[in-house]
């Protein structure tokens, strides 16, 4: 009897339990708003003065929920699968693409579409248009001119190259950081570049960024499709040893010994370059926010410069930053006709309205690649500014940002963990590019 | 009083079932439902019978380092704590000052995070390496031997507090029949004391076998797998299944399922073997 009475009970709590979400689904009226659901909780509290101005001026309402550091596709999946599911958001490129293809809705129609400076920059998928950038961003060796210029001014350095505007290539790099290397104690430094960060989770410069030159390189010379998933299947890292040079460069030059680099991190790196006790760090135009904010920091403004990733591809005099984006906008095809069209309002009225606009470029800090901006709107920091000038530098070619073509994460992580054994001494050159094409080719086949 | 149980049975427990229901029973039925899925989001989904199981050990290089790994560390693990936590009891039940003071000392570990642990191990780990010139990336051994001491300090503690608990209980007659029968230190050990704290061993064995096999946040922040995945566990290869491999999150599914299955089904083994032991005094 007792028995019974528990597994009735039992049997109700489980009904009770499931009912919850319906019920409380009921009580509500539908309404429009938009849902964003924002990538970067950095910026979250300014996209909230964006949603607030919005709902002023049109009675719209809009929702930004954020997503926590690294935890974006994790929150998706989850708001995704609820009743409030944003109708705003965001892919990383055509991988991306590929996981949220259910989901995303085809945006040709769009006003921020027709005003993308570069239709080429959207991710499609045949003739539909399924995401768009909505910011650009570079990253290179980022360089201190207070130090460069102490090391140019000592009388014994080497007298090949003798300013920084003549480094256009990897031996002339090689050749100054090596002597750079040399005179550390004169400069008051620890290494001409910061460490080398290989801890787990730390390598993203390294397994995705560096990588990416090589690759994209790789990409435009062999003339493949970029949007066929079955050209990309394969892999044949042919400048491999080309990525080894500047990855050697940066082991044996850095301020780290080779060896330990695997518990250093971003940070760590970070750190280092703004306390002026390192000269080049490879890193992009976010790294702005990172360097000030350290306490104690050395460098100024106006002494940043970047220069171009030099590892001794033929013709790369001619190589600017790599410059591009993992952040584009998605609308969810799943939610209501008017729904959609909110979310597209909303979305090309950050990036027109006047006001909007301003806090884009001042708060939110984005290089926005709409015509809608003219040149003065870009944003006030120092490295954004640089890559901003690098974009419109003369006979300089960009290099696109292809690492969003990369397999998966697992991918790139192995690729990173088989780089610092490679670093300890433990693996060797060619064992790292077998591993990474074999990688490649296995988490190619394995996202379906 | 059968009665009142009766009548006032939902009143108390309704909520709890409830709770119980929406926190554990339906994810952990939609969990086992998903395992057999191709997904997304948990909307979106296409059935697929058993692929994602045979997935999980055909296709994927990283599960059965996993559960090798986990399961070598889960038993130096067990060893290590209850033998050292015991010992530490014993030794914290005699008379003598700052016993109280020390109790609170071994028990503070298990007060911090796993994630914050981590993080202060690995400084430790590496700094102690650096000597050597090396850190703890350089080899799975030395992310063994990390994690090992790390969870032997932050369990010892724990496990400690209920061997006090279990050998307070042993009572004290017992005790002094056997010293007037002639038993030494060791034999009232193993012939009175152990026996009588064999419930404290049954929980002890259970709780480090399955905190041992389901580490992750410490494992996360201490090597996060490296050098190459050789020091992950199944709990970090899960996560790492599921999230960072697009189209893989069934099979990361059909991990969980498998892992679920694996850990209750050691504990129960384990429970069976230890209870059998259990007297009464």
């Amino acid at each position: 009897m007792k028995q019974r009475n528990f597994l009735r009970l039992l049997a109700l709590a489980l009904v009770a339990a499931l009912m919850l979400p319906t019920l409380a689904a009921c009580g509500e009226e539908e309404e429009m708003v938009v849902r964003y659901l924002n990538f970067k909780p950095e910026i979250a509290d300014k996209y909230e003065k964006l949603a607030k101005l919005y709902e002023e001026k049109t009675g719209i309402k809009v929702v930004v929920e954020t997503a926590a550091n690294n935890t974006y596709e994790q929150t998706l999946a989850a708001k995704m699968a609820t009743k409030e599911a944003p109708t705003l958001f965001q892919i990383n490129g055509p991988r991306g693409y590929a996981a949220w293809k259910d989901y995303c809705a085809d945006l040709s129609g769009t006003e921020l579409y027709r005003h993308l400076n570069d239709p080429d920059m959207a991710v499609k998928d045949g003739a539909r248009v399924v995401g768009i950038p909505y910011v650009v961003e570079g990253y290179g060796i980022i360089y201190n001119t207070a130090l460069t210029d102490k090391y140019f001014a000592l009388p014994d350095r080497q007298k090949e190259i003798n300013a920084m505007d003549e480094v256009q290539s990897f031996s002339a790099l090689k050749t100054v950081v090596e002597d750079m290397q040399k005179h550390k104690k004169a400069l008051g430094i620890d290494g001409v570049f910061a460490s080398t960060s290989l801890k787990a989770g730390e390598d993203w410069r390294w397994q995705t960024h560096l990588l990416n030159i090589p690759l994209s390189y790789e990409f435009t010379e062999s003339k493949v499709n970029l949007s066929d998933q079955n050209a990309l299947r394969t892999i044949d890292f042919t400048h491999a040893d080309r990525y080894r040079n500047i990855f050697d460069l940066y082991l044996n030059n850095g301020v780290t010994d080779r060896k330990l680099a695997g518990s250093k991190t971003v940070v760590d790196s970070m750190a280092e370059f703004a306390l002026e006790r390192c000269v080049m760090v490879q890193n992009g135009n976010w790294a702005w926010s990172q360097i000030k904010d350290v306490s104690g920091n050395k460098v100024k403004a106006d002494n940043l410069r970047f220069l171009p990733i030099y590892t001794g591809i033929p013709g790369e005099e001619k190589q600017g930053l790599a410059i591009g984006t993992e952040n584009y906008y998605a609308i969810n095809s799943q939610a209501t006709e008017e729904q959609q069209k909110a979310a597209a309002d909303f979305a090309y009225w950050m990036y027109s309205d006047p006001q909007a606009k301003r806090l884009v470029v001042e708060e939110l800090g984005l290089i926005a690649p709409f015509d809608t901006f003219t040149s003065q709107e870009t944003p006030n920091d120092p490295l954004a500014r640089q890559v901003a000038a690098w974009m419109k530098k003369e006979g300089v070619t960009t290099i696109p940002w292809h690492f969003t073509l990369f397999p998966s994460m697992r991918f790139k992580e192995d690729f990173g963990a088989s780089l610092l054994k490679y670093a300890q001494g433990g693996k060797t050159w060619d064992a790292v590019v077998k591993d990474m094409k074999a990688g490649w080719e296995r988490e190619s086949a394995q996202s379906r | 009083m059968n009665k009142h149980f009766g009548r006032w049975f939902p009143v108390f427990v309704l909520p709890t079932l409830v709770a119980f229901c929406i926190a554990f029973l339906v994810p952990f039925g939609m969990g086992v439902w998903l395992s057999f899925h191709r997904f997304t989001t948990i909307q979106n989904t296409h059935f697929v019978g058993w692929e994602n199981y045979v997935r999980a050990f055909t296709e994927d290089d990283g599960f059965l380092g996993a559960l090798t790994f986990s399961a070598l560390f889960t038993l130096v693990c067990l060893v290590v704590v209850n033998v050292l936590s015991f010992v530490l009891a014993l030794a914290l039940t005699r008379p003598g000052r700052g016993t109280t003071l020390l109790r609170g000392v071994f028990f503070m570990p298990n007060l911090i995070g796993g994630i914050v642990l981590g993080y202060v191990f690995s400084l430790l780990v590496n700094g102690l390496l650096g000597f050597f010139g090396v850190d703890i990336t350089f080899s799975a051994t030395y992310g063994f031997w990390g994690l090992v001491s790390l969870n032997v300090w932050q369990l010892t503690g724990y496990m400690m507090i209920i061997y006090i608990a279990g050998l307070q209980n042993v009572p004290g007659e017992l005790l002094e029949a056997a010293a007037m029968d002639g038993a030494g230190g060791w034999t009232t050990l193993w012939r009175v004391k152990i026996p009588l704290v064999m419930p404290a061993i049954t929980i002890c064995t259970f709780l480090t076998l399955t905190n041992s096999f389901k580490l992750f946040d410490q494992n996360l922040a201490l090597t996060a797998g490296a050098p190459e995945r050789q020091t992950q566990m199944l709990a970090l290869d899960i996560y790492n299944t599921f999230y960072g491999r697009i189209g893989w999150q069934g099979v990361g599914q059909a991990k969980a399922v498998l892992f679920f299955l694996l850990v209750a089904a050691l504990a129960g083994v384990q429970l069976f073997l230890t209870r059998r032991q259990e007297v009464d005094a």
